[in-house]
């Protein structure tokens, strides 16, 4: 029972990981532009294919995983600047629906360029799992873990120790200040997608391996991103990857102990309760409305 | 950005509120424009295809007036709505198939069911505020479709279930001309209400808690109230065009209760333009017809829509009605 626990742990901190990388893409582009970028997911998707097609046409993997999530930064980058950008001072309930609008764009072009089928790409060390302690674990999970600690790390790194990142962070606190200060609010809005998009594509070459991958694997892996976000309180970097965790160790427990079928619901059920005692999510800090 | 209040009484001319349409849609003349539009279809065109296309457009219109009423007036985002829709279509559908009801009877419980529901629910969930309130509904909606995806022994799973035909007095109403003349009937009667809702003191108060919550609940604004009416008003809606959706094709599958299909009546009713009841008619026409249209475009289809929906909200910010409506006063002054 406890090993069998533990398994189930393992797995939802896996699957936590990515979720927590999704999230944190969602949290940047909220400080830098309030706006909950609903296209985050095909992000995901578009690094998980990239590496996918470029490692089948005989890339090496560390050739393949690098370019698939600059193509994906890329996307990323030119998403904010053709439609974000030109929609200028436009309300955020429309900016949302212009990420609506580039989410269908993107799976439509994946769907183009990659077609319909299933694609799996080969995991970083083989795939043959690796006893620790009672638990059997595949080498691709201790991939996941790995480089999400390396991301958090260098996330750290960028917020607390670059001109940029301390750009990022006076605009998500107060926009207007940061612009009065210098700070290049444009610029900073156009990297936050630019990032997210990056950090969607890590953890879509990441999971490709172990979930396998198709033109529409952004739309639940971006669902769950912004759940982790959520719960764990938007626009917090450590809440994002909080909420990550427990929602992917919510999953993994809720299917293992309690019903696989409803392993979604139950995640829901919890955030929704989480929601009702605390209304800004887990880290959340209460803000008082001033008129 | 905050909005300035300083007094109780400014607060229907608070600035920003989304004004009520004026000119050309102001009250009764839109609604007979609209009753034109919906008489003139079976006239220009009575073949069964454009009616089939004309009562799924009416159908989301009904969904899409009163969503419109919760999100473009309150102000307030649900992300869940396909889940009330769902529950009306399924609610409807089992009473009627599995219980034997009277069909009529089948739909008004099922719409009722769905009231009571939204009434219990929206108190906790409305406390929740703008992104958080998305997930909340969210997370409802996407509960409804895994209980209808999961349950097939009730529901019938994936596969969906067969639906009998809608009767009045023991006559089926079938074929796609008699379902256009209720469906019509039925957008008719929705705007009507919703028009006559958002102009009623209730629909001022609405406009009030659009803007600021806070100064409005300081003019003396019950909008816990007031803002659960509205996800009432619109759970309603959804679930009756749900209902009829089901009777209409015979067949209800756990898709409807999908979260894309709420993105859908969501993005229907800001691509219209949001506070405006025929923008909420007009967007849910235009994204129920483009793609048919775009079927013959085949692969292309989902990145043609994709760049229809962004260049639309790029160009028209406001909505398609309001944006146009704008330009249209400005270039007759």
């Amino acid at each position: 029972m406890g090993a069998q626990a533990l398994q189930f742990v393992a797995a939802g901190l896996t699957a936590g990981s990515i979720y927590a990388l999704v999230a944190l893409g969602f949290s940047i582009v909220f400080n830098a532009s309030k706006v909950i970028n609903f296209a985050q997911g095909e992000f995901v998707m578009i690094g998980g294919m990239a590496a996918a097609s470029l490692s089948a046409a005989g890339a090496p993997l560390a050739v393949a995983l690098p370019l698939a999530i600059v193509v994906a930064a890329a996307i990323g980058l030119l998403l904010e600047k053709l439609t974000i950008e030109r929609a200028g001072r436009a309300d955020v309930t429309t900016l949302i629906i212009i990420t609506i609008g580039a989410s269908i764009f993107l799976r439509g072009i994946a769907q183009l360029v990659w077609g319909k089928g299933i694609r799996s790409l080969p995991p970083l060390t083989g795939d043959r799992p690796i006893e620790l302690g009672g638990v059997t674990i595949l080498p691709q999970s201790l991939w996941v873990l790995g480089a999400t600690l390396v991301i958090v790390a260098a996330l750290s790194w960028f917020f607390g120790r670059t001109r940029l990142g301390h750009a990022m962070l006076a605009t998500s606190h107060n926009r207007l200040a940061a612009q009065l200060v210098g700070i290049d609010v444009r610029l900073v809005l156009f990297a936050s997608f630019g990032l997210a998009a990056a950090l969607g594509a890590i953890a879509g070459v990441l999971i490709a391996p172990i979930a396998f991958t198709s033109y529409d694997a952004g739309v639940m892996l971006g669902l769950k991103g912004f759940a982790a976000a959520i719960l764990g309180g938007l626009g917090n970097f450590h809440a994002a990857i909080v909420g990550g965790l427990v929602l992917g160790l919510l999953e993994s427990l809720g299917a293992g102990f309690v019903s696989s079928a409803y392993k979604d619901a139950i995640s829901f059920v919890v955030i929704l309760a989480v929601l009702f005692v605390r209304p800004d999510g887990l880290l959340g800090v209460l803000r008082s409305e001033r008129v | 950005m905050d909005s300035s209040a300083s007094s109780a009484a400014s607060v229907s001319s608070l600035a920003g509120a989304p004004a009520l349409p004026r000119g050309l849609l102001r009250g009764r003349p839109g609604l007979v424009l609209l009753a034109v539009a919906v008489l003139a279809v079976p006239l220009l065109s009575p073949n069964a295809y454009v009616l089939d296309v004309a009562i799924l457009v009416a159908l989301n219109a009904i969904v899409c007036v009163g969503l419109n009423v919760l999100i473009g007036y309150a102000g307030q985002i649900s992300l869940g709505h396909a889940g009330f829709f769902a529950l009306g279509a399924y609610g409807s559908a089992l009473l009627a198939a599995r219980y034997h009801w009277p069909t009529t009877l089948a739909l008004a419980t099922a719409t009722a069911g769905v009231a009571l529901l939204a009434f219990v629910v929206g108190r906790p969930i409305l406390r929740l505020k703008g992104h958080y309130l998305a997930m909340a509904t969210l997370g409802l909606g996407v509960i409804v479709s895994i209980v209808i995806a999961t349950e097939d022994g009730i529901t019938g799973g994936p596969d969906g279930m067969a639906v009998p035909p809608l009767a009045i007095a023991g006559v089926a109403l079938q074929g796609e001309r008699v379902w256009y003349g209720i469906v019509g009937a039925a957008l008719l009667a929705a705007v009507w209400l919703s028009t006559n809702l958002i102009a009623s003191p209730i629909g001022r108060s609405l406009r009030a808690l659009h803007t600021s919550e806070l100064a409005a609940e300081v003019a003396g604004v019950d909008t816990a109230r007031q803002k659960l009416m509205a996800f009432v008003v619109s759970a309603v809606f959804a679930a009756f065009a749900g209902g009829l959706a089901a009777f209409y094709a015979g067949f209800v599958t756990p898709a409807k209760a999908s979260f894309l299909h709420s993105i859908e009546l969501v993005t229907m009713v800001v691509f219209g333009g949001m506070a405006s009841t025929f923008g909420a008619v007009v967007g849910a026409a235009v994204l129920t017809v483009l793609p048919q249209l775009l079927t013959s475009l085949r692969d292309y289809e989902m990145v043609v829509f994709g760049a229809v929906l962004m260049a639309t909200m790029i160009f028209l910010p406001r909505g398609v009605v309001p944006t146009l409506a704008a330009l249209w006063r400005r270039w007759r002054s």
